[in-house]
């Protein structure tokens, strides 16, 4: 690895760090909403917004941004606090996660968040969401990329297969959706409540090129991004095995931290395990 | 009158344990949110007839048409935003349409949801449910209600939809009060005006009206937990009495029981009514308190209105 290279990755992990800080101590003052998928997800988030998608936040509308659809729309959490980290609004309103007024609502409202391309929160619905606007930027000869974030029990849903199906048919290499992997879902374990597995190759069959990767690897988080860049003809898939809660032991691997906040002392913890 | 605050939902929770012990065509299906809308007790002791589809409601609804065919009661549930829209065609032109024996239990209505935000929030469903053809429609007052009423379900013939509510609500019904599906019940008779409600926002009624009873106001209250088939009757004979009727529930202005009522009152007997309901726009985040004050539904708000409409 390049000096250079390294001292990225030491950057990104420093913001995951902070980022994930943040969804807790949110969720926290909240006093609900989803720490579980929002920290299995928090690398991955990381490495989008902070290495690999072009934006520009001082102008959310910027038609050559790339665009981040959050299909799973319950990590609301982890969008704000790397929309904040962007600069598209203070991070002060993190404080008021799920409030009364606040512009931050349980599930990300496109109406009221700069940044948010479309409200999620009904799961199953943003990966056609990303297809359409893949699908627009090559209509219209545009070079955007679409990158949309999916929860693995989310996978559940016919809509998904119809726009996975969608996606191949119309050839969306420029479209990236990202599966959170971490095989938790409300019920328990993804294989119990409603087995995916063999995965990579459901989405092969469906005409993606895939990739298998360790969700929490900022290398190989970057890898992955790098095969999605020289991909021409199909949809790109990044299957990111990831471990639901990731950085708070008491959280990791355990369903019931899906949708839960943790107290004043349970929050304490945590920020402790999460000091850089 | 028992004021114990518990939330509705545990009310369909025991009544699916008992229908588990009583009647084995009972099937209990969920969409992974069995701990939320307590199937999960039914879930633990009679696994053999839980069915789990994971995430895909739209899946989960014709699969208890299937089961129906076969003889079984599938008592389909999540959250009823999810279920009524989502799965709105799959009701429609299998369930309805063939008028098959599928019971669809849609938790989380109303903005008393709170926090999730309006994304979560069901202010449609029962305008959705209640325009079908064949559908029964019922929305409880409170657990012991909706234990009377999933019991009730289970013997009818044909589909349902049963809404019920997130936070826990205080109790304004008594083991002992009779429940007929398509009858209202009187929860209290006063001479002054008529409340019409339906569901959990009657606690905030009757408080409404214990206000109302400080200012020498003593309305009559009336409970229409069957939304479909309308007891008419009742409607007619309070608004004959009262020659105005007030209606309050925790939906959209638009589809649900007061576009039910002024249906009836246009057609047989045209007298204002005072419509408490969500006006034309999305739910929010917030405390469930609060968010019911901002959308005119707390009792002090319920009491306010009701003051303006009569004098
Ligand atoms: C259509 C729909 N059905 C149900 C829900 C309720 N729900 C929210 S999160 C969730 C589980 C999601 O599991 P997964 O996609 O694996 O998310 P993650 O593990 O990444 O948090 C469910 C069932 C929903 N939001 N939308
Ligand atoms: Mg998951």
């Amino acid at each position: 690895m390049t000096e250079r290279k390294n001292k990225k990755i030491e950057k990104l992990k420093n913001i995951a760090l902070e980022l994930r800080r943040d969804i807790l101590k949110m969720i926290a003052k909240a006093g609900s909403g989803h720490p579980g998928g929002s920290l299995s997800a928090t690398d991955i988030g990381t490495a989008l917004f902070f290495s690999e998608m072009k934006y520009d936040s001082n102008d959310p509308d910027w038609k050559e941004r790339d665009r981040f659809i959050l299909s799973k729309g319950h990590a609301a959490p982890l969008l704000y606090a790397l929309l904040a980290k962007a600069g598209y609004f203070s991070g002060s309103e993190l404080n008021k996660l799920r409030g009364y007024k606040s512009i931050l609502q349980g599930h990300p409202a496109s109406y009221l968040v700069p940044g948010v391309e479309v409200s999620t929160g009904s799961l199953g619905q943003g990966l056609s969401v990303a297809a359409g606007l893949a699908l627009s930027a090559k209509q219209d000869k545009k070079n955007f990329r679409v990158f949309s974030l999916l929860g693995d029990g989310e996978l559940n849903e016919g809509q998904i297969w119809e726009a996975i199906m969608f996606s191949g048919h119309n050839k969306l290499d420029n479209l990236c959706a990202i599966v959170d992997r971490n095989h938790l879902q409300i019920d328990g374990d993804t294989e119990k409540v409603m087995a995916l597995e063999p995965l990579e190759e459901k989405w092969q069959s469906f005409n993606w090129n895939t990739i298998s990767i360790n969700g929490h690897d900022f290398e190989e988080i970057l890898m992955a991004f790098e095969k999605f860049n020289q991909n021409s003809d199909k949809p790109f898939v990044i299957i990111a095995k990831t471990v639901k809660g990731k950085g708070v032991s008491y959280m990791e691997n355990k369903a019931g931290w899906h949708g839960k906040a943790p107290n004043r002392e349970q929050l304490e913890i945590a920020l402790k395990e999460l000091e850089n | 009158m028992k004021k114990d605050i518990v939330p509705i939902r545990d009310g369909y929770g025991k009544a699916l344990l008992e229908l588990g012990e009583i009647n084995d065509k009972v099937i209990v299906m969920d969409a992974d949110l069995s701990t939320s809308t307590r199937t999960n007790w039914f879930a633990e002791k009679y696994p053999q007839r839980f069915v789990d589809v994971g995430i895909a409601e739209q899946n989960m609804v014709n699969v208890a048409a299937g089961l129906s065919l076969e003889d079984k009661i599938p008592f389909v549930t999540t959250y009823g935003v999810f279920v009524c829209g989502r799965a709105f065609d799959q009701i429609r032109n299998t369930v309805c349409y063939s008028d098959l024996n599928v019971k669809i239990v849609g938790s989380h209505g109303g903005i008393s949801v709170g926090p999730d935000g309006g994304s979560h929030q069901a202010i449609e469903d029962i305008g959705l449910m209640r325009i079908l053809p064949n559908m029964t429609v019922v929305v409880p007052c409170d657990h012991v209600q909706a234990y009377k009423a999933t019991l009730k379900l289970a013997e009818l013939k044909g589909p349902a939809y049963l809404r019920l509510a997130r936070e826990p609500t205080a109790t304004i019904t008594s083991e002992a009060d009779k429940f007929s599906l398509g009858k209202a019940d009187i929860l209290q008779k006063g001479n002054d005006c008529a409340i019409f409600f339906t569901g959990t926002i009657g606690a905030e009624v009757i408080k409404a009206s214990e206000m109302l009873k400080n200012e020498g106001i003593n309305p009559t209250i009336i409970n229409m937990h069957t939304i479909k088939p309308l007891d008419k009757e009742i409607i007619l004979e309070y608004a004959k009495k009262f020659k105005k009727l007030v209606v309050v529930e925790e939906h959209l202005r638009t589809g649900g029981l007061g576009s039910a009522i002024s249906s009836v009152l246009t057609e047989k007997y045209p007298i204002r009514i005072k419509h408490i309901a969500i006006e034309d726009r999305f739910g929010e985040s917030g405390q469930p308190e609060v968010l019911l004050d901002a959308f005119g539904l707390s009792a002090r708000k319920i009491k306010k209105q009701i003051l303006d409409f009569i004098q």
